[in-house]
């Protein structure tokens, strides 16, 4: 196994949207892309949190569309790839096409870690359009490592140049990283890369990234801050600065990002991006980080308590875009609590 | 006498539909069900009810002798192979056919809100088969769904339709699954159309739970503030309808609304921003077990309003 050279994907602009409900001023987003690609990350991930066209009342309606957001961003980046999200069954691959049409030049294809055969015709097209594209394969906790590299091997025969162990649920514990990383790199080609996505929900975020890093992952995400959905992602500054005290070598510059996930990225999150009752129940239930806003708001119009929400959708076993499903939880709740009152 | 139905499609809702017809319907038979897979648990399924097969898809069917009694012409193939479904089909006028894929090329049809006698009638008369003889029964997430987006609209327009279909994993085929933009797209074009939406949009997920999850819809509508009880009424007695074909259909909870204020308003891709009355409506398909257990609504939704449109087509 020859090791490959470290890429580290940013997504404070893609996976931070959950954090304050999709909702970055346009103008705002483009000054942090252009701090991030002077900072020296290698891509920077742009698009509402649930990918392409998330703006929905399921999801929530961003401050813009995608293709304002995206729109002369490419221009700007000297060194950074531009790159966005797409989930099958949401966005399409019109919707692709539009955003290659912007600048963008890689893609992750997102499905449910036992779904990927869904993702063929958006990664074909992809591909043809002549784009990166990673397969995302999200809520990995909820497939065990060997039927996970199927999975992957899937995207990878679709044509998918890296394929991601995606912890939506910031779920996973260290050997389980491990575990499917060792998977993936036993069932895919050498040629096809390994990515990990954390979520920080049991403050495993940095150190499941280096886990899996140590086990073969080669393209690392990560956002300033951690702004992401849940506890947010593997803080960005914290990764650079750990990888640089063991000796690995990126582009990315420590000071800089420091600088702008306290003085940039901070102030802007009105719900604190940390781990607490809410997020940390999210890890602990296994539930989809982007879950958190939505459960929160249906828990003050119904009475509830939010980790309450949170468990019972774990024991639904709802997995990522469900979101619709949280509100039918609570009246269900609801429901119940009345019930026992009688 | 019993008017003879061909099913061009042995997946699952082709063989659903199959047993549907044996078992449901008092106007047609199944004459023939075509695949292309001789080894389709479809086909065996129809081997061992006595129904008369096709492997080598519309072709095959076309050479054989009960072709020439085949009246309805159920496609439960895909967007694709309907297309040339249609083209093998167009010179014999004598055929009818209900589109069952997601190719959308004839008008569609959701049998609670745009079914009239005189359509069909009118589509009896049509000499040759031509995409406009075509009725297409949109998308199962459709079926469920658009109906609730026509009560709405039938109160208060409706700036904007989204719906979410969420379905079992098991009960979405390969068909399905290599074709998720069709369903998006249909859906959302179907929600302007026939559900009467300046805007529309489709979500669907799949859920892999196991034992699996019984389909669940999720209708959000912006539309102009009115009176929150007539629009609750208009959406029951409508689910009512619905229920007179898809039984297993019904509302999960009651009605939720929220008023989306002029100074808080949301912004919609297409529309800018919008504000009025946000309508929840949250629903459950039950199926009714014919080929794949009660979870799989969608399979019923979609073969249950089919046979509803082809029964009335000949009726």
């Amino acid at each position: 196994m020859s090791k490959k050279k470290l890429y580290i994907q940013d997504v404070t602009l893609r996976d931070g949207m959950h954090a304050i409900g999709h909702q970055y001023d346009k103008h705002k987003l483009k000054s942090i892309a252009v701090g991030l690609d002077q900072a020296g990350v290698d891509a920077i991930e742009i698009a509402h949190g649930d990918g392409l066209s998330g703006g929905s009342f399921n999801y929530g309606f961003g401050a813009h569309t995608d293709w304002d957001w995206l729109e002369g961003i490419a221009e700007e980046l000297n060194h950074a790839i531009l790159t966005t999200l797409l989930l099958p069954g949401i966005g399409t691959i019109e919707d692709l096409k539009k955003a290659q049409a912007l600048g963008v030049r890689s893609v992750r294809i997102a499905t449910h870690s036992t779904e990927a055969d869904v993702s063929k015709q958006h990664i074909e097209a992809a591909k043809k359009l002549g784009m990166d594209v990673g397969g995302f394969l999200m809520m990995a906790h909820m497939n065990e490592p060997k039927k996970l590299a199927e999975q992957a091997q899937l995207m990878e025969s679709y044509g998918a140049d890296c394929v991601y162990v995606t912890d939506s649920a910031g779920a996973l514990m260290m050997d389980g990283v491990a575990d499917r990383m060792k998977a993936f790199r036993d069932t895919l080609s050498d040629n096809t890369e390994i990515g990990i996505h954390c979520h920080h929900n049991l403050s495993l975020g940095v150190a499941n990234t280096i886990v899996a890093m140590q086990n073969g992952a080669n393209r690392l995400d990560a956002s300033l801050a951690g702004m992401g959905a849940g506890a947010g992602n593997c803080p960005l500054e914290v990764l650079i600065a750990v990888l640089n005290r063991m000796g690995e070598h990126t582009n990315a510059a420590v000071n800089q990002l420091m600088d702008l996930a306290d003085d940039v990225i901070r102030p802007l999150q009105k719900r604190p991006v940390r781990v607490d009752r809410e997020t940390l129940s999210l890890g602990y239930a296994g539930v989809y980080s982007s879950f958190l806003l939505h459960s929160e708001r249906a828990a003050k119009k119904y009475g509830l308590n939010t980790a309450d929400i949170l468990q019972e959708l774990g024991k639904r076993k709802m997995v990522g875009g469900q979101e619709d499903m949280i509100v039918d939880v609570a009246l269900d709740m609801v429901k119940q609590k009345s019930s026992s009152l009688k | 006498m019993k008017r003879k139905a061909a099913i061009i499609g042995s997946g699952n809702i082709g063989t659903d539909l199959m047993i549907k017809i044996i078992r449901n319907s008092s106007v047609l038979k199944v004459g023939c069900l075509v695949g292309i897979d001789p080894n389709s648990d479809g086909l065996a399924r129809a081997k061992r009810m006595g129904v008369e097969i096709c492997s080598e898809g519309i072709d095959g069917l076309i050479q054989m002798d009960i072709w020439k009694e085949i009246t309805v012409i159920f496609d439960a193939t895909s967007a694709k192979a309907h297309l040339y479904n249609l083209e093998k089909i167009k010179p014999f006028s004598d055929k009818k056919i209900v589109d069952l894929t997601p190719a959308a090329v004839g008008p569609y049809m959701i049998p609670a809100v745009n079914f009239d006698a005189e359509l069909c009638n009118k589509l009896g008369l049509v000499k040759a088969v031509d995409s406009e003889s075509v009725l297409n029964m949109v998308t199962c997430g459709g079926q469920a769904t658009i109906p609730i987006v026509a009560a709405v609209n039938r109160i208060a327009h409706v700036h904007y339709g989204e719906i979410v279909a969420s379905i079992a994993s098991k009960s979405a085929g390969p068909g399905t699954r290599a074709n998720i933009d069709e369903f998006t797209e249909t859906t959302s074009e179907a929600i302007q159309k026939i559900g009467g939406a300046d805007q529309g949009k489709a979500i669907i997920i799949l859920n892999p739970a196991e034992p699996s999850l019984v389909m669940r819809d999720t209708v959000f509508t912006l539309s102009e503030t009115a009176d929150r009880e007539t629009i609750r009424e208009s959406i029951h007695a409508m689910v009512a309808e619905v229920q007179k074909y898809v039984p297993g259909y019904t509302l999960h909870q009651e009605v939720q609304f929220d008023d989306i204020p002029a100074d808080k308003p949301v912004f919609i891709e297409g529309l800018g921003h919008k504000h009025g009355l946000k309508t929840t409506v949250l629903l459950q398909v039950i199926g009714a077990g014919h080929y794949l257990p009660e979870y799989a609504g969608n399979l019923d939704i979609m073969t249950s309003a089919a046979l509803a449109v082809g029964e009335k087509m000949i009726g």
